[in-house]
């Protein structure tokens, strides 16, 4: 079985995110990157699936040389290959969709596997974009997966206050949801194994952006709390006030 | 408490290798997710979290720089320092069992062990199927171990070994023993294996330090054991000091991460916590603690660096990893102390991590050589005259 898994690079959970002086970037001093952590979901269906069926895992990323940090991380998780295409700029969805699915096409995996969206620009749009642009079908914010022997798959994804049960034919993309699975970390022997295995890597294929960013801002400074009384005479006010301002009741 | 972010005032991860920084997030990670999270309630209970090991084997983490063949990472000690720094920052009951498990026994069995010992036990200890323990101290002999009085004798089959140890981390759960015994007078090794008849492992219960971790006295009563279980390569004090030396080693690097977490907890709190109107880490004197504290870690780090890529080069004396682990354990228990001062009475409870390290490192300032020994180590070598024989 050949599987592919799209992972991003992407600022840590924890950074302060501040934007640049040119307001439509942000400041990436200081700040430290990691695999984004739904794309972890999906590594880790993918060494699943490769322990069921054999087979090869490649990993693929889109973006600068930071990216190689992250493509490391999946060869030390267990994967079989890494590959980067290169792009040093930014990229809307619709490019980087469009350059992973060129390289997908002449890849033809069975299965192709995403995080459901990276964790900086939230755009949840890249994995079922690949899909269409490959002509296959795409089943997202994945919770369960059961690939059966005749390429028929069973998911279950989550849908607004429960769970639907989808059926599915390979080759196809599925998008990764927390609750898929419960990722390895990466052991200390892939970590020296990771050493001496290649980053393959080649241009991204060029495509002109169709989505532009044209402003970035940080949310308004929350305002302080205030008081509005300190014994049952403050209820009515408090009622009103959680009615009409915060408009919670 | 926000996540740990590390403490690398001087960018020190910029002497760090691509792996070995890779390793190092990696087992901080672990920490994060699996150690701090039941810590406290093993620490309360005066348990081990058994629950830990295989993850902490698949990791990778037992015997992480011995080679492959025997189903260990083959890591490089600054990588395993790392581990030891990140595993500390959990806890010290905890890196105490993975050093035990890793310099303590493992070590052994493959510098001193045949090679039919190694392929039997190190892929089984690198896996965590079995837990080992190092039986050297005895009730009247700590610092001067050469005074040991458990004998071995030789038999017909092998050797029958008579004595009792104590203060031995990973007794009770240990599967094998590496005893260290006299015979004809001669310091030597021995694998003795749970079960063996005349061999108890009964646990030393009312500590006040080290609760999430297994301490036990062994007791050998005429245990038999057979001849292969000696170790083959060598005999003398030298065997079991050599093991020392890779703990010790490991301990610098851990005593750091457990001052990084005292670090952190205390200006963490110091920003929060508001008196007089202001955050508390605003006050000069709180300022002068935080600074200290950074200035020791960082001074501790790059003593552990340094004394991890001479031992990779094969370069590093004994003395050395004397004085990184006195320096760098002395300067955690201070740390762990000024940031209780710094949470006031916060620093008390088991809410926040600082007093459990802080009489974790009360250990850990006299175990695997007290502070003492180890200044009167490093005295003689800068002299070259020994202060205590």
């Amino acid at each position: 079985m050949k599987i592919a898994v799209c992972i991003n690079h992407v600022p840590d959970t924890e950074t302060k995110i501040k934007v640049a002086p040119d307001n439509i970037s942000i400041d990436r001093t200081g700040v430290n990157y990691m695999l984004s952590p739904y794309d972890e979901f999906a590594l880790e269906e993918a060494l699943r699936l490769r322990e069921r069926f054999k087979g090869e895992v490649t990993a693929v990323s889109l973006g600068g040389d930071p990216h190689r940090d992250t493509l490391r991380k999946a060869l030390a998780m267990g994967v079989d290959r890494a590959l980067l295409l290169k792009e040093d700029g930014e990229r809307d969805s619709f490019g980087v969709a469009s350059g992973l699915a060129e390289e997908l096409k002449t890849m033809s995996p069975d299965i192709v596997l995403f995080g459901k969206q990276s964790i900086d620009y939230d755009n949840a749009q890249v994995g079922t974009l690949v899909a269409a642009l490959l002509g296959i079908p795409s089943v997202s914010v994945v919770v369960r997966m059961e690939v059966r022997d005749d390429g028929t798959v069973s998911c279950d994804r989550e849908i607004e206050g429960g769970h639907e049960t989808v059926q599915t034919k390979l080759p196809a993309v599925f998008t990764a949801q927390k609750g898929l699975n419960e990722p390895r970390y990466p052991s200390l022997k892939g970590i020296m194994a990771a050493k001496n295995k290649p980053i393959e890597a080649k241009p991204a294929a060029a495509v002109p952006a169709r989505v532009v960013t044209v402003l970035m801002r940080r949310p308004p400074a929350k305002t302080p709390g205030r008081v509005v009384g300190t014994d049952k005479s403050a209820v009515p006010e408090l009622i009103r006030l959680l009615h009409e301002e915060a408009k919670v009741i | 408490m926000p996540k740990f972010q590390g403490v690398d005032y001087f960018r020190m991860d910029g002497l760090l290798s691509g792996e070995e920084i890779m390793v190092r997030d990696t087992v901080r990670e672990f920490v994060d997710d699996r150690i701090i999270p039941v810590i406290e309630r093993h620490n309360r209970a005066g348990t081990f979290p058994m629950e830990l090991i295989p993850t902490m084997a698949q990791l990778g983490l037992l015997g992480a720089t011995l080679p492959p063949e025997y189903g260990c990472a083959g890591m490089n000690n600054v990588a395993y320092g790392l581990v030891m720094q990140e595993l500390e920052r959990g806890d010290s009951g905890i890196r105490s069992f993975a050093s035990v498990q890793s310099a303590l026994v493992m070590y052994p069995i493959f510098s001193f062990g045949s090679e039919s010992q190694k392929r039997a036990w190190l892929p089984l200890l690198a896996s965590g199927e079995k837990i080992g323990c190092f039986g050297l101290t005895e009730p009247d002999f700590g610092s001067n171990p050469g005074g040991m009085l458990t004998r071995a004798r030789e038999t017909v089959d092998g050797y029958l070994l008579n004595g009792a140890k104590m203060w031995i981390t990973n007794g009770t759960i240990a599967d094998v023993a590496v005893i260290w015994a006299k015979l004809e007078g001669v310091i030597r090794g021995f694998l003795v294996e749970r079960g063996t008849p005349g061999f108890t492992a009964p646990e030393m219960k009312g500590k006040h330090s080290l609760r999430a971790s297994v301490t036990s006295e062994l007791i050998l009563q005429d245990v038999h054991v057979p001849k292969e279980n000696i170790l083959p390569g060598g005999d003398g004090l030298r065997l079991p000091l050599s093991c020392l030396s890779q703990a010790r080693y490991g301990i610098a690097w851990g005593a750091n991460g457990a001052a990084m977490a005292c670090y952190d907890a205390a200006l963490q709190y110091a920003k929060t916590r508001i008196q007089f109107g202001k955050p508390i880490a605003a006050f000069q004197l709180t300022q002068e603690k935080l600074v200290f504290m950074v200035s020791e870690i960082t001074k501790g780090q790059l003593l552990c660096l340094q004394l991890g890529r001479m031992k990779d080069a094969g370069t590093v004396r004994f003395a050395q990893i004397s004085l990184a682990k006195r320096n760098n354990v002395q300067q955690a228990l201070e740390i762990a102390r000024l940031a209780r001062t710094i949470l006031g009475a916060n620093g008390i409870l088991d809410e926040y991590p600082v007093m459990r390290h802080a009489a974790n490192l009360e250990s850990v300032l006299t175990y695997e050589g007290t502070h003492e020994m180890h200044t009167l180590i490093v005295g003689e070598d800068l002299t070259g005259l020994p202060a205590f024989v």
